[in-house]
């Protein structure tokens, strides 16, 4: 028992060191010299491309609704706006999913909600635009949620359909390799291109 | 037809590794792999032992559970005292005492279950010394213990059946650090974040939006979560995130890492009791079954979302709530299938919104015992259970003495077979009529009706069986959940362990009883058969009733909500 207990203990004291800081810091050092940009965030000059934003004007492609209509952050927590990762649903120190179930009566309400918020800008809503993400900061939307917003930004912005449907063609990336994932765009980089342009 | 692919690829890539991992396990468990041995020989020397210095299969529990036992205590001792250690540029204050208990079962038992969001509660000296540290040992006991059970086999008139120690050190070392490190690198290199700076605040002129974006060690956290069927990640949403799963080669590869280790396990197990037609019979087992549940999973995830039609959004691109673009629903269907099914219990997704058949999939991937392929050694020691078993039922059928490989399989197998087979069942059973029947128990649940008794549901066993992945509406940090949840993935695991060593010791013990044209075969489809209706049964009987009061009446519930 005692030969047991000074064993656990001497390889407790290994593992600690070796199976977690060396490993992370020699992961880290790796990360760090090799992929900077990426080990870092992926952090350009409005944002994380990998994080999503809450875009509410009608000048720009709206993301995901994880942070607005029924899910909007709750001013009393003091939160100025936008999917902020570390606050979601308006609850600060959380960042998840709405987890509501497949019959559950609130998510019947928010989705008519959200349905009768799209129909309000001129949009009719394809299913991303209606549902909530897993992470609650999804950066992508599909190119079909994008296309649906033409008359929104188009009527906003005075930019013709033509043009935001090439803009958009050229930010769709396809499913990587041709078959893992989906097609996706990413919204804040569509939206810088956008911005450019009007 | 993405998808089409996606299972293509899936298959000829651990078609391979079952075939070249597999047999590279046999060899580090066979002590013939050194290329690290300037690492390996100081440890066994600081901890006066040596590959020759055989245990009993009691001797070798005893350091399994006293290890385990230090790991708990080191674990609960850094949550609660975070706040005085350094890398904690968050400054989180130390955790709870009850969190920190379910949290510190939770890593030592593989499970991984997570009452806390990582990114508001975890300092990183607990991400990485706490949390990382117990995604290495936890798989390497695991897959020890599955070893010594194939050794019982293997072996014959043996009173020894290997050293923990020694095990547990080969397998960190030659299987689960090359691996986790290289893929910790991809990982990165497509988007997964690893910095030890803290948050960042950021700004975009755009719109106005003003983001504080966490951040961490998270990429190589993430390769060793996968590998080591942990589940456990970084950030509260899990692989849904961008930061520990930016794309669709992170997602497939995730999926590949789950499933690699449990399936390549058979291979190992054939080569080492002498016949691969043995493992591959193991194997068939579990594809066949893994293969349906993807099927069946996938099709669900690909209707529409009742609530979301009822508002009168019809879907061609399956259920979105709860899911993310980039992965679409049938990838995130079978990431579903292969975390629950091999109890790791990461998600990409939020399981909570899933299909109400979809929700099915998942929670009976658990209840099937975690066999199909299983967590990281937990799936094969636990499926050589259910092995035995079937051969039992055979040899009564035909009216013999039971063989398996050669080893006759008497009272005392079965007994201890048996014993490991029930304990899940009945932790779980158990501990879900405690939480529905108490006012602490139902104040959990985000959801109403059918969906909220899931969520219970879900939680005791994704917890009862080591996974790990949850109905994250169920609000679980509470005195009540954080104790009886640690409570059941504690007898989740060693209830089980115990009596797998005790039937691995006992075989060791055994001759070997020469083949005559009697045996009962062990290698062919019928066998296969046979021990899928032993799984089939034995979940189907314990469960059904449970399951007929959740998802199944969800499902038929039409037209109505809740």
């Amino acid at each position: 028992m005692l030969v047991h207990l000074r064993r656990s203990l001497v390889m407790a004291v290994f593992c600690l060191i070796f199976f977690g800081f060396i490993y992370a810091f020699a992961g880290t050092g790796v990360s760090q010299l090799f992929f900077k940009s990426q080990a870092d965030g992926s952090i350009t000059a409005n944002g994380s491309t990998l994080i999503g934003q809450n875009w509410t004007s009608p000048k720009f492609f709206h993301g995901r609704p994880d942070d607005f209509g029924p899910y909007a952050a709750n001013p009393k927590n003091n939160v100025a706006g936008g999917d902020n990762p570390l606050v979601a649903n308006g609850v600060s120190g959380e960042s998840a999913a709405t987890n509501l179930g497949p019959r559950s009566k609130v998510l019947l309400a928010n989705t008519k909600k959200l349905v009768k918020y799209w129909h309000s800008m001129g949009v009719n809503p394809t299913p991303d635009l209606v549902t909530t993400s897993g992470s609650g900061y999804d950066p992508d939307i599909s190119p079909q949620d994008a296309y649906v917003q033409i008359p929104m930004v188009s009527k906003a912005t005075g930019l013709s359909p033509k043009l935001l449907r090439a803009l958009i063609k050229s930010h769709s990336r396809s499913a990587q390799w041709g078959f893992l994932g989906s097609s996706y765009i990413d919204v804040l980089q569509l939206n810088e291109a956008l911005a450019k342009l009007s | 037809m993405g998808f089409f692919f996606t299972i293509v690829a899936l298959i000829v890539l651990l078609g391979f590794t079952w075939r070249y991992l597999g047999s590279y396990m046999e060899a580090v468990f066979d002590g013939r792999v050194h290329w690290l041995g300037w690492l390996e020989r100081p440890i066994y020397r600081a901890l006066h032992t040596s590959p020759e210095q055989e245990q009993t299969w009691k001797r070798y529990a005893g350091a399994m559970i006293v290890f385990s036992a230090v790991s708990l205590v080191f674990t609960y001792v850094i949550l609660r005292i975070q706040g005085s250690l350094p890398l904690n540029p968050q400054h989180m204050g130390g955790v709870g005492s009850a969190l920190s208990f379910n949290t510190a079962s939770s890593f030592v038992t593989n499970t991984n279950w997570q009452n806390y969001g990582g990114e508001t509660t975890m300092s990183y000296f607990s991400q990485i010394g706490a949390l990382t540290v117990q995604q290495f040992v936890t798989p390497a006991v695991g897959i020890a213990v599955a070893i010594v059970v194939v050794r019982g086999f293997s072996r014959r008139n043996s009173p020894t059946i290997g050293n923990f120690w020694v095990d547990i050190t080969r397998c960190m070392l030659y299987v689960l650090l090359p691996i986790a490190f290289l893929f910790g690198i991809i990982f990165v290199a497509q988007g997964a974040v690893e910095t030890l700076a803290g948050t960042v605040s950021i700004r975009d002129a755009l719109n106005g939006v003003t983001q504080t974006i966490p951040r961490g060690p998270i990429g190589f956290m993430e390769s060793i979560k996968q590998l080591g069927t942990n589940g456990g990640g970084f950030l509260d949403t899990n692989s849904a995130t961008t930061f520990e799963n930016p794309t669709g080669l992170t997602n497939f590869l995730s999926i590949y890492l789950l499933l690699s280790i449990p399936f390549a396990l058979t291979y190992t197990f054939g080569k080492m009791v002498g016949s691969v037609r043995h493992g591959v019979a193991l194997l068939s087992v579990m594809v066949l079954l893994f293969g349906v549940w993807v099927g069946f999973t996938s099709y669900a995830e690909h209707q529409n979302n009742p609530a979301v039609a009822a508002a009168g959004i019809h879907s061609t691109v399956g259920n979105t709530e709860g899911k993310e673009v980039r992965f679409g629903d049938t990838s995130t269907a079978l990431f579903g299938v292969s975390s629950t099914m091999t109890s790791t219990g990461s998600a990409d997704a939020s399981y909570d919104s899933f299909t109400p058949m979809g929700g099915f999939g998942l929670l009976t991937g658990m209840m099937l015992g975690e066999v199909t392929p299983g967590g990281t050694g937990s799936g094969l020691y636990t499926l050589l259970i259910y092995a035995v078993i079937a051969v039992f039922i055979g040899g009564l059928m035909i009216g013999r003495t039971p063989e398996y490989l050669g080893k006759k399989i008497q009272a005392r197998e079965v007994k201890l077979a048996g014993l490991g087979a029930l304990v899940m069942p009945i932790a779980v059973l158990i501990f879900t009529g405690i939480a529905v029947s108490i006012a602490a128990g139902k104040a959990g649940p985000l959801n109403g009706g059918p969906h909220g008794f899931s969520e219970i549901l879900y939680a005791l066993t994704s917890q009862g069986n080591n996974n790990g992945s949850a109905f994250g509406g169920l609000t679980g940090n509470t005195p009540f959940y954080n104790i009886i949840g640690a409570i059941d993935m504690l007898i989740g695991r060693f209830g089980i362990m115990i009596p797998v060593l005790a039937l691995g010791g006992a075989l060791a013990e055994k001759n070997v009883v020469p083949e005559s044209l009697g045996t009962f075969r062990t290698d062919n489809g019928m066998f296969v058969g046979l021990t899928i209706g032993v799984i089939l049964i034995i979940g189907g009987l314990t469960f059904f009733p449970a399951i007929s009061l959740g998802p199944i009446v969800e499902q038929l519930s039409h037209g109505r909500f809740f």
